[in-house]
């Protein structure tokens, strides 16, 4: 049975519609990540899954129970971590995790084989208070907190939002291998690199799914030739390019523009032409698309018909 | 219940890390009594008067001695003229003057009546009052005494009596230590109760919270606790200021003080858990208690104004007003002490507000976010 089944659910929060319909199914054991920006209903998802919201339309279930009439077995079974840091500030490490530990019935020594790793790196720090720790330590606790009671499901909306990197990618690291401890885990993010990360994602834009696959199908199934455009005016340059009959999309991505064209267009043409409007030191490259790249076509797609 | 436990130890920690709230928290009650006891007082003292003397006899010599041997009362000048009460008047060096008509033994001893003209100071109506009433209190007595040595009877000029029940010095501690009461506790149960619970919303850990298995009344009680704790403390400590600091007797009986006070408190944290299932974040939920609770309180409960002397509509809205209830309570069996059954009514009013606090409550408590 699945970790998550969601079937056509909707909510709406007086006329805005913040989830329109959706349906997916996360398997046991699986990194499921549900990708996209802030805004797009993320937040309500998860608080439906978590029993803190009542859906107004579709059932949902996790761990095989519903969230609407056995939300007391759910409350047993999952582990949730809130976007918003939700420790005690005032408290110690320590005092936070034996608070947790206690309110699920359970002890930090019991499961602590399970919170090792990330705990160890906490660990000198015990005595300190949780208001006192660095964004990337106060999530490594948040995420010990959530897991001490060796829950079956985890909830992580936005885990790594407003960590620097090299924190965010040891989170993940230790996603890689909770999976391995048999707990499935449902986590959101608006940062596509870390899509690649998941087993399976899902595109949400606007309360609606608009893709839901491994990371790797969704890259071969961009179709197109990706180049990267580079120039010393890159704003004309995307003007310019956007002009262009023969450029069917045209976004700026980093230091460069990511680019596709119609079938039979060569690079050659589009430096001529770049050339031909006054362009300089243009270099264009064929690229491999990434997650990102996917998404903007996706929804580029949605916008267009 | 060692969930319970830990969510207990847990709010008394936040309650002791944050030095400050702890300061107002312990403090408060002890700054209140003293500052409504001694500085913010209805008394009267310390009230400069003139005389104004145009017979210059031994009776109002006598008379003038007794007004300025009273501790309320002090002299500070013998005046000849009315202008010269005028100016001191004016310039606030006296707020009563004593005036003493012409010849005033004898027409006393010969007619059976003499005049002497208070005049006072009335910018502010209550001291003027209170003036006026301890200074004709003064000269009838001296009168009284005068006229029973004398032998000559009724034929001297005797004002109305005025008796101070309950509170013979008309002491102001009196009147404000119930009303202080009512106003800590309040405080301290409301409107602490519904920050408390209101910043786990704002914080967001009420999410973690609700999504656990811990039942979410729990979550509340627990909150409610220390709470709890700290209003009996408080609740002690200004009664003991005001037995063994402000000397205001304890007359009735203190088990009935303090079930009635339980009943209060416990109305007080329904009315912060209701608070707080309304509203969403700290700031709204200190005005709500602020702006909704303790200002009533203070205006309307009777502590400040008294309730008779109110329009009728405020009237009405005073009778919800549960501190008002409780004030009166504890001013019966405090300063009254009176038996156990003339406070019934103040105890069946308090006991139906906490079961229909209690109900309103349960009924808006949401066991998820909305």
């Amino acid at each position: 049975m699945g970790a998550v089944s969601v079937h056509e659910v909707s909510k709406s929060y007086g006329k805005t519609e913040a989830l329109k319909r959706v349906s997916f199914d996360a398997d046991a054991g699986e990194i499921f990540g549900i990708i996209g920006p802030d805004g797009a209903g993320k937040t309500t998802l998860f608080r439906i899954l978590t029993t803190l919201l009542l859906p107004d339309g579709g059932q949902a279930t996790v761990d095989g129970a519903d969230v609407v009439k056995d939300y007391k077995r759910i409350r047993q079974e999952i582990g949730y971590m809130p976007g918003r840091f939700s420790l005690y500030q005032d408290l110690s490490v320590e005092e936070n995790l034996e608070f947790f530990a206690t309110i699920f019935n359970t002890t930090i020594q019991e499961n602590y084989h399970l919170i090792e790793d990330i705990y160890k790196q906490i660990e000198p720090f015990k005595d300190r208070k949780a208001g006192k720790l660095s964004g990337g330590m106060k999530q490594k606790l948040a995420l010990c907190c959530a897991l001490i009671h060796k829950p079956r499901v985890l909830f992580l909306d936005e885990p790594t939002t407003g960590v620097d990197p090299v924190s965010r990618k040891e989170f993940w690291d230790m996603l890689a291998k909770l999976r391995e401890q048999d707990i499935s885990i449902l986590v959101s993010t608006p940062y596509m690199d870390e899509a690649s990360l998941c087993d399976r994602i899902a595109f949400i834009q606007e309360g609606r799914f608009l893709k839901i696959d491994t990371p790797a199908a969704i890259i071969s199934q961009f179709g197109q030739e990706l180049w990267a455009v580079e120039g010393d005016d890159m704003y004309t340059m995307l003007l310019d390019l956007r002009a262009d009959p023969r450029v069917t999309s045209c976004f700026t991505f980093g230091e460069s523009l990511h680019v596709t064209v119609r079938e039979g267009t060569t690079t050659d043409q589009i430096k001529t032409y770049l050339t031909g409007k006054g362009h300089c030191n243009i270099s264009v490259k064929v690229i491999e698309p990434t997650i990102e790249d996917c998404f903007m076509q996706i929804t580029d797609d949605k916008a267009n018909g | 219940m060692k969930q319970f436990t830990a969510f207990v130890k847990k709010e008394f920690l936040h309650i002791f890390r944050d030095t400050r709230t702890m300061l107002i928290l312990l403090g408060m009650p002890v700054v209140q009594i003293i500052l409504f006891g001694f500085a913010i007082t209805t008394e009267v003292k310390n009230i400069r008067f003139a005389v104004f003397d145009l017979s210059r006899d031994q009776t109002t010599r006598q008379i003038t001695e007794r007004l300025a041997a009273n501790r309320y009362f002090t002299l500070v000048a013998d005046i000849d003229s009315p202008p010269e009460a005028d100016e001191l008047m004016k310039a606030g060096k006296v707020s009563m003057v004593v005036v003493f008509d012409a010849d005033f033994n004898a027409n006393m001893l010969h007619t059976g009546e003499a005049a002497v003209q208070l005049i006072v100071d009335a910018t502010d109506p209550n001291q003027a009052t209170t003036m006026t009433n301890y200074a004709t209190g003064i000269i009838t007595q001296y009168l009284q005494e005068l006229s029973a040595g004398s032998g000559a009877g009724a034929t001297l000029v005797i004002n109305t009596e005025t008796r101070m029940l309950y509170n013979p010095q008309m002491e102001g501690a009196y009147n404000f230590v119930p009303g202080v009461m009512g106003l800590i506790l309040m405080l301290i149960c409301a409107m602490m109760t519904s920050i408390a619970i209101v910043r786990e919303k704002e914080r967001g850990s009420m999410e973690v919270l609700l999504a656990s298995p811990v039942r979410p009344i729990f979550i509340i009680i627990a909150k409610a606790v220390p709470y709890f704790i700290l209003s009996v403390v408080n609740l002690i400590t200004i009664l003991l200021l005001s037995v063994f600091v402000l000397k205001v007797p304890v007359a009735g009986s203190l088990v009935l003080i303090f079930l009635g006070s339980f009943l209060f408190i416990l109305m007080a944290l329904l009315l912060g858990l209701l608070i707080s299932n309304i509203v969403q974040t700290q700031v709204a939920a200190m005005l709500a208690s602020g702006m909704g609770l303790m200002m009533p309180t203070m205006l309307l409960s009777g502590m400040m104004f008294p309730i008779e002397s109110m329009p009728h509509i405020l009237q009405w809205i005073s009778a919800v007003m549960p501190a008002r209830w409780y004030i009166e309570l504890i001013k019966k069996l405090m300063i009254q002490g009176v038996d156990g059954i003339y406070v019934m009514k103040e105890f069946a009013i308090l006991a139906l507000m906490v079961a229909v606090l209690l109900a309103v409550s349960l009924k808006t408590f949401k066991k998820r976010l909305e």
